[in-house]
């Protein structure tokens, strides 16, 4: 009988080797899964290419992981915001890449690597400098760029209620990018605050169907990041 | 010494052009303002990228909820009515052409309707986009608001842009604390004054010709 119900966060995230590609769910602070991010702190896998549209904030979650010297590539479409300080300090040191995508872009990427579609044409930067180098084509009298698809060895997810098949519910806007990065990674990592029985929650009610996901752990109290940073804290 | 439109000012002009039952997306900055200034009659349903459609005004903090943020990352609510989508969605609402207006602030504008609003192009600055190349491609009308000059004196807007672009063609009308400026085939051309600002003022602060409006001499 399937089961992906992992006991432990620590569990969840142990096999994650140095050089890895991650992508980790979220908007800013909403739907960051902050307690997969500090187990991978724990873990400690280097070298790693993260996919996430920010680059966290305070000294917490994505950006703790950051600090801790873990993460040699960002792709993302929005690096700083009014908390975000390790990301630009370690940018402007030279000590982390950036490949800066369009938030659209980065969505329909990562959705297309789920869908098996390797690439598609989007007018999203025709005519900018995100363009240059970029296969262009003319459709219908308009132009559009080519754009490859985007994919991940893990994704670490944030959710609010799963079943041990996997699927998954989320809250408001912590949805956000989290069911396109399930779809498009091949190991699917995720928190839920509520683990329920199969069957109770009701399947026209799924947002990730279980096929998509392969680990869930229940964490039922998680801290939020702008708390965590209210309160001036820092992780490890 | 002109008098001309305050911020919110700018918003409540900006807000008489949209027609009743648009699906709008606001920027950050003087854009969020127009939210206060729906005309008498009209409702406006507000998209914010990161995954809602019927986005509501600022939460009380017994309302406040977390995972309820706007793209701007800050805390909001959700009107009745209103859904939540994943990031493809939303994005498929931008490109798709399903929103009708977006309003954006910028940091030039040219007569040809290009838009630059991302970046100053410093080798040593954190560049970042988010969705404001998606926007501007997708959303039928791109309304720009923004003050008429810099800090400095300088003109916002110009015959060509600067700064690194966002979009290519695609602004239709800007609003500024002195002026109301339709993007033509021609380019810019006025269509209406702030109170107390003449209209050789404007033509003096704006950095292309400026064409009286439709009709007059």
């Amino acid at each position: 009988m399937i089961n992906k119900v992992c006991p432990t966060v620590a569990q969840a995230v142990a096999d994650i080797p140095d050089g890895a590609t991650v992508m980790v769910g979220g908007f800013g602070a909403s739907g960051s899964p902050i307690e997969l991010l500090h187990a991978l702190i724990d873990q400690g896998a280097k070298n790693l290419t993260v996919i996430n549209n920010n680059t966290g904030n305070g000294e917490v979650g994505l950006a703790a992981l950051i600090a801790n010297g873990q993460v040699s590539k960002m792709i993302c479409s929005f690096p700083r915001s009014s908390q975000s300080r390790v990301f630009p300090k370690f940018y402007k040191e030279g000590k982390i890449a950036l490949d800066l995508v369009p938030q659209g872009t980065l969505a329909e990427r990562i959705r297309a690597a789920g869908a098996g579609m390797p690439a598609f044409y989007t007018p999203t930067t025709v005519g900018t400098v995100l363009a240059e180098g970029k296969e262009q084509r003319e459709f219908e009298g308009r132009t559009y760029v080519l754009e490859r698809w985007l994919k991940a060895d893990y994704a670490l997810i944030k959710c609010e209620t799963a079943d041990p098949l996997g699927n998954l519910t989320y809250n408001k806007t912590a949805r956000n990018f989290s069911p396109l990065m399930c779809m498009a990674a091949t190991t699917t990592i995720v928190q839920t605050r509520r683990l329920v029985e199969r069957g109770e929650i009701n399947p026209e009610h799924v947002v990730t169907p279980g096929i998509f996901v392969d680990r869930v752990v229940e964490v039922s109290e998680p801290v939020h990041e702008d708390i965590l940073i209210a309160e001036g804290r820092r992780y490890p | 010494m002109s008098t001309g439109w305050n911020r919110e000012q700018i918003a409540a002009r900006v807000a008489q052009d949209i027609p009743d039952g648009s699906y709008v997306n606001l920027g950050i900055g003087i854009p969020e303002l127009v939210a206060q200034f729906v005309p008498e009659g009209r409702e406006f349903i507000y998209h914010t990228e990161n995954g809602l459609l019927g986005m509501g005004p600022p939460p009380s903090d017994e309302e406040r909820d977390l995972d309820l943020m706007n793209a701007g990352k800050k805390y909001v609510t959700a009107m009745p009515g209103a859904a939540y989508f994943h990031h493809a969605d939303s994005f498929s609402m931008i490109r798709g052409g399903h929103l009708d207006v977006c309003v954006l602030g910028t940091l030039q504008v040219a007569a040809n309707g290009d838009i630059a609003n991302w970046s100053t192009g410093e080798l040593d600055a954190v560049p970042a986009v988010g969705g404001a190349m998606d926007l501007v491609q997708g959303v039928k009308q791109i309304f720009v608001v923004t003050q008429h000059t810099t800090k400095t004196g300088e003109p916002k807007l110009v015959e060509r842009c600067t700064y690194p672009l966002t979009g290519v063609g695609v602004v239709s009308r800007v609003y500024s604390d002195l002026a109301v400026i339709d993007i033509t085939p021609d380019g810019f051309q006025l269509v209406e004054l702030a109170p107390g600002v003449t209209f050789d003022e404007v033509k003096t602060k704006t950095g292309a010709t400026l064409r009286p409006p439709a009709g007059s001499n």
